[in-house]
């Protein structure tokens, strides 16, 4: 779905953020950046939807290449994927439907989306997204009404509604509490799974990025240094990663953590319940 | 360094040696300054009128009242060509604010290099000159009357209203625009949902504002014949006509609190 090839990146102020990436993330795959803050994780994300320019590199979505797209095709481009922010971005101001059906915007004119009148089956799939990650009694709500778990939840509608082939996840629970951070990343990949979506999410929380992706990939100054399962996530590789510390403290709790994960799952609890 | 040791303790101070001796020479000009400009003042000043002045003030206060109430009768007419004179003032002034407004903002500017410069030429000649002379200016161009006013007002106001505004643009929240242009919409959807929403508030703020302020402004704009309740203080000020002049004052007055309790609520009804 997604193939990044020799990409690089070099920022006007000489920082070399991206060396030589490779990477394909295929089909309905939900892949997991780690590593520490400037490895260059939201650089790569950037680069894919192209909110960061890239140096050098190609970037196919399907045969699409992303890289050298001229305005209106990137626009076209940009409606296939979708986007999760660390800070939720949502435009506090508008209403909770409204920031939702803004993920159409690349489909409606100017005029219709200036005068909010989206399509009826955009209505329809808003509110179904809405639902389905049960916020559908905030429709109505301003945006800056609403905890951090329900904006992230609005911030995944609105990404979703795009219907797009990839999702970039930029630390999509680095403002959350440890428990809606958990919901979050479930309901992430739970709704990648119902549709068949690739995704790659940004995460310096190793243990998350471990409980809930099936593919694992470490950043460090810009290179690519682990892909592979988070089972073999050993201390070296973290300090490969990371640099020197205690990493057996990090294992060992997943272990555990994946045990209680399968008995919650046995117990069906993952539907997502909404925060108090 | 503030930090020295003394004795093997380290002592902190707020300034250095040098620091404090430059801060206490600039606090010496400073006053030397200031009572050199005092007697040049002083030198220039008849002392005696000044004296008279406390005499002369009660005299007039005399002569103005009681205020001529009967003479209400022709200032609603003026009263309420000064409140239109502000108001259309304000809404010109707004409907080319806006535009330039994001053309002068960094963020929004459709060329940083042509278009901002101009746009921020346009904020400062508009501001650089006071309304009285834009009226001044304008009475002799299309003659007396509220439009001039009415025109004056507008040209003060835009450079006003366009510099807040660009600055609030400035201000936005970026990532909000970001999520907005990842989900692929054109630019003027960038604008009306990413950086619309969010500068509502200041908008309002600042178009309130400046209404209050034109109230004031126009009530002075007939001095120089530009409509409004200017002319009869002009006129009845020439006249040693004091008991209108007073009446003028207290309506003046009167128009600006009124303006004031509006545009507070309205504000606190927006923000």
């Amino acid at each position: 779905m997604l193939r990044i090839e020799n990409l690089e990146k070099q920022y006007k102020t000489g920082d070399h953020a991206l060396k030589n990436v490779n990477l394909v993330v295929p089909k309905g795959q939900v892949m997991a950046l780690i590593g520490p803050s400037g490895a260059g994780k939201s650089t790569l994300i950037r680069c894919v939807n192209r909110l960061v320019e890239p140096t050098s590199g190609r970037i196919f979505l399907g045969d699409l290449e992303l890289a050298h797209l001229g305005s209106t095709e990137l626009r076209r481009a940009r409606t296939r994927m979708g986007m999760i922010f660390q800070e939720y971005a949502l435009v506090e101001r508008l209403s909770v439907m409204e920031n939702v059906l803004s993920g159409r915007l690349g489909y409606v004119g100017f005029w219709r989306s200036f005068f909010r009148k989206f399509p009826q089956s955009d209505i329809d799939e808003a509110f179904n997204l809405l639902e389905r990650v049960g916020l559908e009694h905030m429709a109505d709500k301003r945006a800056d009404e609403l905890s951090g778990g329900q904006r992230q939840r609005v911030g995944i509608c609105r990404a979703l509604i795009q219907n797009p082939d990839l999702l970039l996840v930029d630390e999509p629970t680095a403002s959350l509490d440890p428990k809606t951070s958990r919901q979050i990343m479930r309901l992430i990949c739970e709704l990648c799974d119902e549709r068949q979506l690739a995704a790659i999410i940004n995460i310096h929380d190793v243990l998350l990025a471990q409980m809930f992706a099936r593919r694992i990939v470490g950043l460090q100054l810009g290179s690519i240094v682990y892909d592979g399962p988070p089972e073999n996530l050993n201390p070296e590789v973290l300090t490969q990663i990371y640099g020197e510390e205690d990493w057996e403290a990090t294992i060992e709790k997943v272990k555990e953590e994946d045990e209680e994960l399968d008995t919650a799952a046995l117990l069906n609890i993952a539907k997502v319940s909404p925060p108090s | 360094m503030p930090v020295r040791e003394i004795a093997d303790k380290k002592v902190w101070q707020r300034r250095t040696t040098r620091a404090q001796f430059g801060t206490w020479f600039g606090w010496l000009l400073g006053v030397a300054i200031f009572v050199y400009c005092w007697r040049l003042i002083s030198d220039k000043t008849i002392w005696f009128f000044v004296a008279d002045a406390p005499k002369q003030a009660a005299d007039m206060a005399q002569r103005m009242v009681p205020p001529k109430w009967s003479y209400m009768e022709v200032l609603w007419a003026p009263v309420w060509d000064t409140v239109n004179i502000a108001t259309l003032g304000t809404m010109i002034a707004i409907v080319i604010a806006v535009p330039v407004a994001f053309c002068a903002a960094r963020n929004t500017t459709p060329s940083v290099h042509f278009v901002r410069p101009v746009a921020l030429f346009i904020i400062v000649s508009s501001r650089s000159i006071n309304s009285l002379i834009w009226a001044l200016m304008l009475v002799t161009l299309i003659g007396p009357g509220v439009l001039a006013g009415v025109i004056a007002i507008g040209l003060r106001s835009i450079g006003f209203c366009a510099k807040l505004l660009y600055e609030a643009i400035e201000e936005i929240d970026q990532s909000q625009v970001e999520a907005v242009i990842a989900t692929g919409a054109a630019r003027s959807q960038q604008l009306s949902f990413g950086i619309v929403p969010q500068i509502m508030p200041a908008f309002a703020g600042i178009s309130v504002f400046r209404w209050d302020i034109n109230i004031r402004e126009s009530t002075v704009l007939g001095l120089v014949g530009a409509g409004g309740i200017g002319l009869q203080l002009d006129a009845s000020i020439s006249t040693l006509a004091w008991t209108q002049v007073s009446l003028i004052l207290l309506v003046i007055l009167a128009t600006v609190i009124v303006s004031e309790w509006v545009s507070a609520h309205i504000r606190h009804a927006i923000i």
